[in-house]
């Protein structure tokens, strides 16, 4: 299986994303964000970092860059796309997935693991996984996720939401979430949940010695998912 | 010719920049306020000499890049 992992000026985890992704069993390439073409990808991830320093608003500049026409139109043909926090945020500007991320609710960058509850596991990302909660990585500064309600109403009923934060228990309340997103949403799919995009990093949770292993479970159940 | 763009949040939006600035004014002494709102203002130099043709201009830019609309406003307020 073949992935692409797109690097932007400022991108920090890309590396990290090819390290995950090799080590899985992906054949990985790393494209750069000023290339027109995709190589030939089963799946594409738009990495976590500082894509042109967070200049204007997180991931608004990187949604524009020339590579973001390839990523869109594959996406939009079925291809799946996955953003990891910055890479989230460069989804919902380049308007693949819906909603806005905005500064954290008591403006601190935070970085700790989290407790992710798997919502929805009719789709690519999350078919098959024998898990309902996942430990996950996040350091971000700008991931409370915002939609108006009208959106929020489209996406419940679309059961677009993917993840939420949560307990090690899987309850989800306002005491466990971290940023403020609204209903604790950690990650959400477009419609067609082809396009995942997701605040936390599984890349980060691939090693049992450093971290633990739930990042593993989730890339060898997609590359399963995949096959 | 020069075009002047403020972009605010909506008024539903969560703005914890404007209410730690609103809470430091109170600790300043400034206990006249109501709220805070911080927003982002932009002077834009285009080759374009028609008001009207320079201002359709920006706000195609507003729409595209500089304002997001799930959560901003964008005003020109200003066509020089």
């Amino acid at each position: 299986m073949k992935s692409s992992v797109i690097t932007f000026p400022g991108s920090n985890c890309d590396r990290d994303m090819d390290v995950a992704l090799t080590k899985f069993g992906f054949k990985n390439k790393m494209v750069w964000h000023d290339d027109q073409e995709l190589p030939k990808s089963d799946l594409i991830v738009l990495p976590g970092g500082f894509s042109y320093g967070d200049y204007l608003r997180c991931g608004s500049m990187a949604s524009k860059s020339k590579i973001m026409n390839s990523v869109i139109n594959f996406a939009k043909s079925g291809g799946l796309v996955m953003g990891i926090c910055n890479g989230f945020q460069i989804l919902v500007e380049a308007g693949l997935v819906p909603g806005v991320l905005l500064r954290n609710k008591y403006l601190q960058f935070i970085c700790k693991n989290v407790h992710v509850k798997v919502d929805n596991k009719e789709n690519t990302f999350f078919k098959n996984l024998d898990k309902q909660v996942l430990e996950f990585h996040i350091a971000h500064n700008e991931g409370n996720y915002f939609c108006t309600n009208d959106q929020l109403k489209e996406i419940e009923d679309n059961n677009q939401i993917a993840i939420y934060y949560c307990d090690q228990n899987g309850n989800t309340n306002d005491q466990i979430n971290p940023n403020g997103s609204i209903k604790n949403i950690a990650g959400i799919f477009n419609k067609e949940k082809n396009v995942l995009g997701m605040m936390p990093h599984p890349e980060r949770m691939i090693d049992e010695s450093l971290s633990g292993e739930d990042g593993s479970i989730f890339f060898k159940n997609l590359l399963n998912n995949i096959k | 010719m020069k075009v002047s763009v403020i972009i605010t949040l909506k008024k539903d939006v969560l703005d914890p920049q404007g209410k730690v600035i609103h809470e430091t004014l109170d600790g300043m002494g400034f206990n006249s306020v109501n709220e805070v709102r911080q927003g982002k203002y932009f002077e834009i130099d285009v080759k374009e000499n028609d008001p009207k043709k320079a201002k359709d201009l920006v706000e195609n830019m507003c729409k595209k890049l500089l304002a997001n609309l799930v959560i901003e406003n964008y005003k020109i307020i200003e066509t020089q």
